[in-house]
């Protein structure tokens, strides 16, 4: 395969800012936790219990109505570094990509849904949206829930809803996250009190890459920390909401910095965009900090010859894995830091 | 009293296990006791874990589990579930449940600690067409059951038969 062919392969939906609210908002994600009634939870379950989750999933899809097209991937044939790529992408966690005995997935062609089979539960489903679309993601993933649940019985009960193997999930067995970048709301020193506002209202933020608040390129994970008791519609409602006023917030710090500091701002922005297209060797973690700074700048208009998406794809192709992946070889860390300025260099001058 | 594991240690801690429905009990020294898996608590674990155990661990009403052990714990040992196999300490220390059934054999305690957990501890959510179904049915049932005793009780046998036939097909229903 071409470079340009690994690359598209790689990309899918949620890198390609198509969604609504795409300058703050870079994705939205519904996941649903199951089990079976009748094997005991992964990590109590035997061998033999563990292949009958995944004997019971793949018999499931040989029936006619698989509508969504999800076709079964056995994680023990995968290589190591597709699985890696698949972490990148959020369609698996870390956990779930480490080698173990009956691990597996479902995956649809553009990877919008992605189901883990034995995880920290039987069923872990997931519907990965581009911006911001909660209402949609939950739609789509109530009717894949549906449709697994016609055929498999899943441990259910009237008081605590989906029994899950951890008490945290239990109800709804439904996380709602959105992927949101913060920029301004960093730059202007507001981001600690709108984050600490945040876990007041019973949501759980975390910075995606890198540690606490200081989160790598700005992004950061916003999602429900109560599964049991409201409704799976309220808990959308509410977290919606929020991010609603956070995507507001975060514009109203982009016009006030725009307005009492716009040499500033631009300045920034444009060392940044410089850096990256001229620098011959980049770590990720720089690489991150200016793709943030880049992609306000195209957000605001201030940067006009640069794709938006292009932050949402580099976030993801210049990952090691995804980088040796692309280049097919093993790379040591100074390689990756010249083929990820490579690739930043040409990405950008694409379009 | 010596320890029953070192043989050499006076004897401090007193357990009594149930397995398989036969008691048994155990007679061991601080240190013995504490390298007991079942009796380590959330010694290692990832934050979120941490935060879980920490409230798990708050039920025994001590700060310190590993350094206090003490007859208080004698209860909460012993409870294991009869489908699995764990005891609720080693669900302490991981925060984890083995199976369905674990919600129902500890059903006293996962109660409260949903109730701390999520403030809440009752669904209000999606209930799936088919187990959900199963569950509505089965509450029928028993219903129909209750009603098919009294029946039987005042002599009404006409009515109890009625009763038991609709009982049947609900259950053929469910065997399904
Ligand atoms: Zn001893
Ligand atoms: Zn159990």
């Amino acid at each position: 395969m071409s470079i340009t062919g690994k690359i598209n392969n790689t990309l899918n939906k949620w890198m390609k800012a198509s969604g609504p609210d795409p300058d703050v908002v870079i994705s939205s994600r519904i996941r649903l936790a199951r089990n079976l009634m009748e094997v005991p939870f992964p990590n109590y379950a035997s061998d033999k219990e563990a292949k009958r989750v995944i004997d019971k999933v793949e018999s499931l899809l040989e029936e006619e109505d698989n509508d969504f097209g999800l076709k079964l991937l056995d994680l023990e044939k995968i290589p190591v570094l597709e699985k890696e790529v698949m972490v990148e992408k959020h369609l698996i966690s870390p956990e779930h990509a480490e080698p173990g005995q009956h691990k597996a997935m479902l995956l649809t062609d553009d990877e919008s849904v992605s189901i883990m089979i034995n995880e920290e539960d039987h069923i872990r489903s997931q519907i990965l949206f581009s911006g911001l679309q909660l209402e949609e993601a939950w739609e789509l993933g109530d009717q894949v829930d549906d449709y697994l649940e016609s055929k498999l019985n899943f441990a259910f009960s009237e008081e605590y809803g989906y029994l899950t193997t951890c008490p945290t999930n239990a109800g709804t067995g439904m996380r709602a996250s959105v992927m949101v970048h913060l920029p301004a709301l960093n730059l202007s020193n507001q981001i600690n009190d709108v984050l600490r506002a945040i876990s007041q209202l019973g949501l759980a933020v975390r910075g995606l890459y890198g540690e606490g608040t200081e989160a790598l390129g700005n992004i950061y994970q916003i999602s429900n920390q109560v599964t049991l008791g409201p409704s799976e519609e309220e808990i959308i409602e509410n977290l919606q909401g929020v991010i609603k006023q956070i995507i507001n917030q975060e514009r109203n710090a982009r016009k006030r910095l725009m307005k009492q500091n716009k040499v500033e701002l631009t300045d920034r922005i444009y060392r940044s965009y410089g850096v990256l297209k001229y620098s011959r060797k980049i770590s990720s973690k720089e690489a991150m900090k200016l793709l943030s700074d880049v992609k306000l700048g195209v957000d605001l208009g201030i940067i006009n010859d640069v794709s938006a998406s292009i932050f949402n794809e580099l976030m993801v192709l210049i990952s090691p894995p995804a980088l040796q992946r692309l280049t097919g070889k093993d790379l040591n860390s100074s390689q990756r830091d010249e083929k990820r300025a490579n690739l930043i260099r040409k990405r950008i001058r694409e379009k | 009293m010596l320890c029953q594991e070192c043989q050499k240690r006076e004897a401090t801690v007193h357990l009594t296990k149930i397995i398989n429905n036969k008691k048994k009990e155990i007679y061991l020294c601080d240190k013995c006791a504490q390298n007991k898996e079942e009796l380590n608590f959330g010694k290692e674990g990832f934050s979120f874990n941490n935060l879980l155990t920490g409230l798990l661990n708050s039920e025994f009403g001590t700060d310190t589990p590993n350094s206090s052990l003490n007859l208080n714990y004698n209860k909460k040992v012993e409870e294991e579930c009869e489908n699995c196999g764990l005891n609720y300490a080693e669900f302490s220390r991981q925060g984890k449940l083995g199976c369905s059934e674990c919600y129902i054999e500890f059903e006293n305690r996962i109660n409260k600690l949903l109730k701390k957990i999520h403030g809440n501890n009752r669904h209000t959510g999606k209930v799936p067409k088919r187990t959900g179904g199963v569950i509505r049915t089965r509450k029928e049932i028993q219903q129909l059951r209750e009603k098919m005793q009294d029946a039987v009780q005042k002599e009404e046998f006409e009515e109890a038969a009625k009763l038991r036939d609709a009982i049947k097909e609900l259950e053929e229903e469910i065997d399904e």
